[in-house]
């Protein structure tokens, strides 16, 4: 599964390829991934043993200080995450034998910003509708499994 | 797989499709030309260009991030740099220097000896509060808006009203930190 969110936690994007499971309505997942991703980015960020300065827990910080988490893994899937300094966040559930996807989500922004940001009918903030872009995503993506 | 080390202005500007030079400037200048005959003022005329460069400002800065893979600038000195040397190189093809620090950080300005919007333009008498090239600090507002900062952005000097060389000043006005956008209840 793929999930793209902005800075203010709009979903911009939610592609599932395979997902046999569905336990919440599609505004309730949406809204606890975005709750869960901004809890850790703050979790691990106060939790860093390198960083010298600290804020205490529940300060908002500035997209990208402090360090930024890349993955986790469970018994039965991985997630993998990225953010841009410009606060979109790329999230992609995969199954647990998954390398680093570290590489591959770059790739995807670089596809979302060819496809969904230089596309002039698209306005920032709104969920993606774009073909285009949609299928580029599967194949990228279905390629990578 | 080491991260990809952040790629010069150069590199990039050289691997991205560029447009021809002559066409851009023209472009440009037939949008500033209707924009005067539409809307007449001035000042109106300024503040469309800055609207317009703030919604560039905006796609602007993932295209940016994408491409550059600059890692998170740690304070406003390296983002005024990252700007000045990569960004106008990637999307201008020229680069500017960065200058005039104030005492506290929060201000600099960028000067840019060549500008490839101003090519064969010349300024009217009818015409002389025009800020030609408006569209630049709307763009770089717009940007800097995107990854938590708000800043002015104002032009010290323009060529074409007289002046040596092209100098923008960019002020910090504060960093915006991320907020929870839920509230907590639901």
């Amino acid at each position: 599964m793929m999930y793209v969110f902005n800075r203010n936690g709009v979903c911009l994007l939610y592609r599932e390829w395979n997902r046999p499971l569905r336990t919440l309505n599609a505004q309730q997942d949406h809204k606890l991934m975005f709750g869960l991703l901004f809890s850790l980015k703050s979790l691990t960020a106060k939790m860093d043993p390198t960083n010298a300065e600290k804020g205490n827990l529940g300060v908002p910080q500035l997209p990208g200080q402090g360090c930024s988490f890349h993955s986790f893994r469970t018994n039965t899937y991985k997630l993998s995450f990225m953010e841009s300094s410009s606060g979109i966040k790329i999230i992609l559930v995969t199954h647990p034998g998954t390398g680093d996807l570290l590489e591959s989500l770059k790739y995807i922004y670089n596809l979302y910003v060819e496809y969904v940001v230089k596309n002039p009918l698209y306005s920032p903030g709104t969920p993606i509708r774009s073909e285009l872009f949609d299928k580029t995503l599967d194949q990228y993506v279905r390629g990578l499994g | 797989m080491p991260p990809a080390a952040p790629r010069s202005g150069d590199a990039i500007f050289a691997n991205v499709e560029r447009v021809n030079a002559e066409l851009f400037t023209l472009t440009y200048g037939a949008i500033v030309r209707q924009l005067l005959t539409d809307l007449e003022e001035v000042e109106e005329v300024n503040k469309q260009l800055d609207q317009m460069g703030y919604n560039i400002g905006i796609r602007l800065i993932d295209e940016f991030l994408a491409k550059s893979n600059v890692s998170r600038c740690v304070d406003f000195k390296e983002t005024a740099e990252a700007i000045a040397k990569v960004g106008f190189k990637m999307f201008l093809g020229v680069t500017a220097s960065v200058t005039n620090w104030d005492a506290d950080g929060t201000s600099c300005s960028l000067v840019l000896e060549d500008n490839p919007l101003v090519d064969f333009v010349e300024l009217p008498d009818t015409c002389q509060g025009l800020y030609y090239c408006n569209i630049l600090s709307g763009v770089v507002r717009g940007a800097l808006e995107m990854v938590s900062m708000k800043t002015e952005v104002t032009w010290i000097r323009d060529m074409l009203r007289g002046d040596d060389a092209y100098e923008l000043q960019v002020k910090l006005l504060k960093q915006v930190p991320e907020e929870y956008p839920y509230k907590d209840d639901e």
